[in-house]
C-alpha cells in the first residue's frame, strides 16, 4: 500500500479532543475527577468543569500539589485526571510523579497539554522537549502520545480503563485527522498503528510528527522510495513486535518526534533495535537544544521537523544500509 | 454506618503505658536494623498512640475498611514510630519490627503502602503528605463519607513549598475533616530549625492560610486527645485544623533528648540497653 492522502480541512487539537472526551467520560462514569492548575481554559478541562463542577478541582498555580492531591483521590478510589502544561505537570512536579504516582502505582492519569516545540510563541521555558524521557523511566508508568483527535478520544478512554499510572502527551495546535479508512481508530495500549507499508525504510513517529511522516512517505514515493509509516502512540509499553517487524522488512528506521532525540521515542526505539535487531537508524527531533519563540510552523521548519527533513533522514538511513 | 474502633476507649494511663511500649519498639527496631531515625520517632510517639489507640476509627483486621479514618505519615522518616504503633495495634506481629530496614523486610526505611498493611500512603520524600491527605479528604467528601483524614508533618518539613500549596488548597476547599499535626521538635538534620531556616510561629502561618490552629504540648496525652476532639468541632464549618504539637526530639530517652545526632542515628546495643531501662 502506498502513502495515504490526508484530509487537512478539519483540523482539531489533541487537547480539544481531550477536553471533549473528558466531558463525555464524566457523564459515563461517576468515579472520574479532574484537577487542573489554572490552565483549564487551555488544557480544555473547562468542558468537564462546566458540566461537573463538583468533580472539578482547580488547584491554582501549584503543580506539585496538583499531582499529590490527585494521588489522594486515587488512594480513596477515584480515577483522577490531572492536567496542566506538560512542562509543569511532568517537569515541575516530576518528583511527585516519580515518588507518589509511580512508586505507589496509583491510578492517576496525567494528561498534559502544550507539549513540545509546537507550543510556539511562549518559547523555551514552556516548550518541554524532555517529558517522554522523564516519564517513561518511571516504573509502572504508561506513556501515550495521540497523533490526532480520534486517537486522543481512544487513548483517553483506554487510560481511564487501565488501572495504573498513565502519562498522556497532548499538543496545542490543531492537527489533521489521519487517514484510516472505514475501520477508524483501533487503539490499544502497547499497540502501534501502521498507516502504510513500504519496503525501503520504516518511519516511526508520534504526535504531530505522524502527519509529517505521511507527507514524507508521499515525497519518498514520488522518488521511487517505498516507506512504512508507523504511528507509535504507545511509547511505553512500546510495540516491540511491530517495530521489529518493520525493521526486519525494511532494514532502516527513522524516528520522528517533537521531543529531544535523547530519551524519547528515538531513544526508546534505539533501545529495542540495539538489543534485538540493529539496523541503520536516524532520529528526527530536537537535537538536544532548547526551543524559542515563534509560530509552531516556523519552529518546525527551523528545528528540522518538517516532512522534507523526515524524507532526508529516510534517505540517510537507507544510505547507511550495508 | 458500621463503626469499628480498634480498642475500647483507653484511659490516659493506658495510653501512656502504650506509648512507653512503642518507644521501646522504636529503640529495639532501630538497634536491630542498625539504622533509622529514633529521635524523630520518639518525638511523635505520643501523637501516634493518641491517634491509633484513643481517637481514630480503624480496624487492624480489615485495613481497607471503607469507613476507617486515614492517617498519612508525611514525615516518612518517623517510620519506626508508625511501625511500632501498627504492630502494637495488631496490624502485624511486633516480632517483625526487628527486620526494620533489612533486605526483603516489609518495614522499609520509609513507609511503603504496598509492603505493609495499615500504611495508607507511601512517603519519605518530604512535603507530599498534606496534599495527599487533602486529596483523600476531598474524595471522601464526594462519597459523603464521614471519615476523617490526619497528616503528621515534621516541623523541618514545613520548609517544603508544597506544604503551603496544600495548606492553601485545604483552606480553599474547606476540607474541615482534614487535620494536620505538626511535630514541632525544633530540630532538623543540620541543627535547630530556627538556625537552618527559621519557621517562627508555624501556627501563625497556618492561621494566616485560613486554618484553625491549636497549640499543645505534644507529650501531654490529655492535651493531644482534647485537640483531636476539638478538631472535629472547628469554629468555622469546613475549616481544616492544624495542631502544633510542641515536642522534644528523642523524648523519653535522656541522652537522646534534644540532641540532633539522634535524628538519624541508630543506638548501639549498649546505648539501647540504657534507653530501654529508662523506658520501663
Amino acid at each position: 500500500m502506498g502513502a495515504p492522502v490526508v484530509n487537512t480541512k478539519d483540523k482539531i487539537a489533541t487537547r480539544t479532543a481531550y477536553g471533549e472526551t473528558l466531558a463525555k467520560l464524566g457523564a459515563e462514569r461517576s468515579d472520574i475527577v479532574v484537577l487542573d492548575a489554572d490552565l483549564a481554559c487551555s488544557t480544555m478541562t473547562q468542558y468537564f468543569a462546566k458540566q461537573f463542577p463538583e468533580r472539578f478541582f482547580n488547584m491554582g498555580i501549584a503543580e506539585q500539589n496538583l499531582v499529590d492531591t490527585a494521588c489522594g483521590f486515587a488512594l480513596a478510589g477515584k480515577v483522577p485526571f490531572a492536567s496542566s502544561f506538560a512542562m509543569f505537570a511532568t517537569g515541575k512536579a516530576w518528583e511527585m510523579v516519580r515518588n507518589s504516582v509511580g512508586h505507589m502505582n496509583l491510578n492517576v492519569k496525567i494528561a498534559a497539554t502544550h507539549a513540545g516545540i509546537t507550543l510556539g510563541e511562549d518559547g523555551a521555558t514552556h516548550q518541554i522537549l524532555e517529558d517522554l524521557a522523564i516519564t517513561r523511566v518511571i516504573p509502572y508508568m504508561t506513556v501515550l502520545v495521540p497523533a490526532d483527535a480520534p486517537e486522543t478520544e481512544a487513548i483517553i478512554r483506554a487510560a481511564a480503563e487501565h488501572n495504573g499510572p498513565v502519562y498522556i502527551r497532548l499538543g496545542r495546535p490543531a492537527v489533521p485527522v489521519l487517514p484510516r479508512g472505514e475501520k477508524g481508530v483501533e487503539f490499544k495500549i502497547g499497540r502501534a498503528e501502521v498507516l502504510c507499508e513500504g519496503t525501503d525504510v520504516a518511519i516511526v513517529a508520534c504526535g504531530v510528527m505522524v502527519y509529517q511522516a505521511i507527507l514524507a512517505a508521499q515525497e519518498l514515493e514520488a522518488e521511487g522510495i517505498s516507506a512504512t509509516v508507523v504511528n507509535m502512540s504507545s511509547i511505553k509499553p512500546l510495540d516491540k513486535e511491530t517495530l521489529l517487524r518493520v525493521a526486519k522488512a525494511t532494514g532502516a528506521v527513522v524516528t520522528a518526534e517533537e521531543h529531544n532525540v535523547i530519551g524519547g521515542l528515538g531513544g526508546a526505539v534505539a533501545e529495542v533495535l540495539g538489543e534485538e535487531y540493529p539496523v541503520p537508524m536516524v532520529r528526527v527531533g530536537l537535537q538536544a537544544v532548547y526551543g524559542e519563540s515563534g509560530t509552531a510552523d516556523a519552529l518546525m521548519k527551523k528545528y528540522g521537523l518538517l516532512a522534507s527533513d523526515v524524507a532526508r533522514a529516510a534517505k540517510s538511513a537507507i544510505a547507511k544500509k550495508r | 454506618m458500621e463503626q469499628i474502633i480498634a480498642q475500647s476507649p483507653a484511659s490516659h494511663a493506658d495510653l501512656m503505658e502504650r506509648a512507653r511500649a512503642v518507644r521501646r519498639h522504636i529503640i529495639t527496631s532501630t538497634r536491630d536494623g542498625k539504622s533509622g531515625h529514633p529521635g524523630t520517632s520518639l518525638s511523635c510517639a505520643d501523637l501516634l498512640v493518641a491517634l491509633y489507640f484513643g481517637h481514630m476509627r480503624h480496624d487492624p483486621q480489615h485495613p481497607h475498611w471503607a469507613g476507617r479514618d486515614r492517617f498519612v505519615l508525611s514525615k516518612g522518616h518517623g517510620a519506626p514510630a508508625l511501625y511500632s504503633v501498627l504492630a502494637e495495634a495488631g496490624y502485624f506481629d511486633p516480632a517483625e519490627l526487628s527486620t526494620l530496614r533489612r533486605i526483603d523486610s516489609r518495614l522499609q526505611g520509609h513507609p511503603d503502602m504496598h509492603k505493609l498493611p495499615g500504611v495508607e500512603a507511601s512517603t519519605g520524600s518530604l512535603g507530599h503528605g498534606l496534599a495527599i491527605a487533602n486529596g483523600m479528604a476531598l474524595s471522601l467528601r464526594l462519597d459523603q463519607s464521614d471519615s476523617r483524614v490526619y497528616a503528621l508533618l515534621g516541623d523541618g518539613e514545613c520548609q517544603e513549598g508544597e506544604v503551603w500549596e496544600a495548606a492553601m488548597a485545604a483552606a480553599h476547599y474547606k476540607t474541615g475533616h482534614l487535620t494536620a499535626i505538626i511535630d514541632r521538635n525544633r530540630l532538623q538534620i543540620d541543627g535547630s530549625t530556627e538556625d537552618v531556616m527559621a519557621l517562627g510561629d508555624v501556627g501563625d502561618k497556618f492561621r494566616s492560610f485560613g486554618w484553625n490552629v491549636i497549640v499543645i504540648d505534644g507529650h501531654d496525652m490529655a492535651a493531644i486527645l482534647g485537640a483531636l476532639k476539638a478538631a472535629h468541632e472547628t469554629p468555622a464549618i469546613g475549616q481544616p485544623t492544624c495542631i502544633v504539637a510542641n515536642t522534644t526530639k528523642g523524648k523519653g530517652v535522656s541522652f537522646m533528648e534534644n540532641v540532633v545526632k539522634w535524628h538519624g542515628t541508630a543506638p548501639s546495643p549498649e546505648e539501647a540497653e540504657i534507653a530501654l531501662k529508662e523506658l520501663m
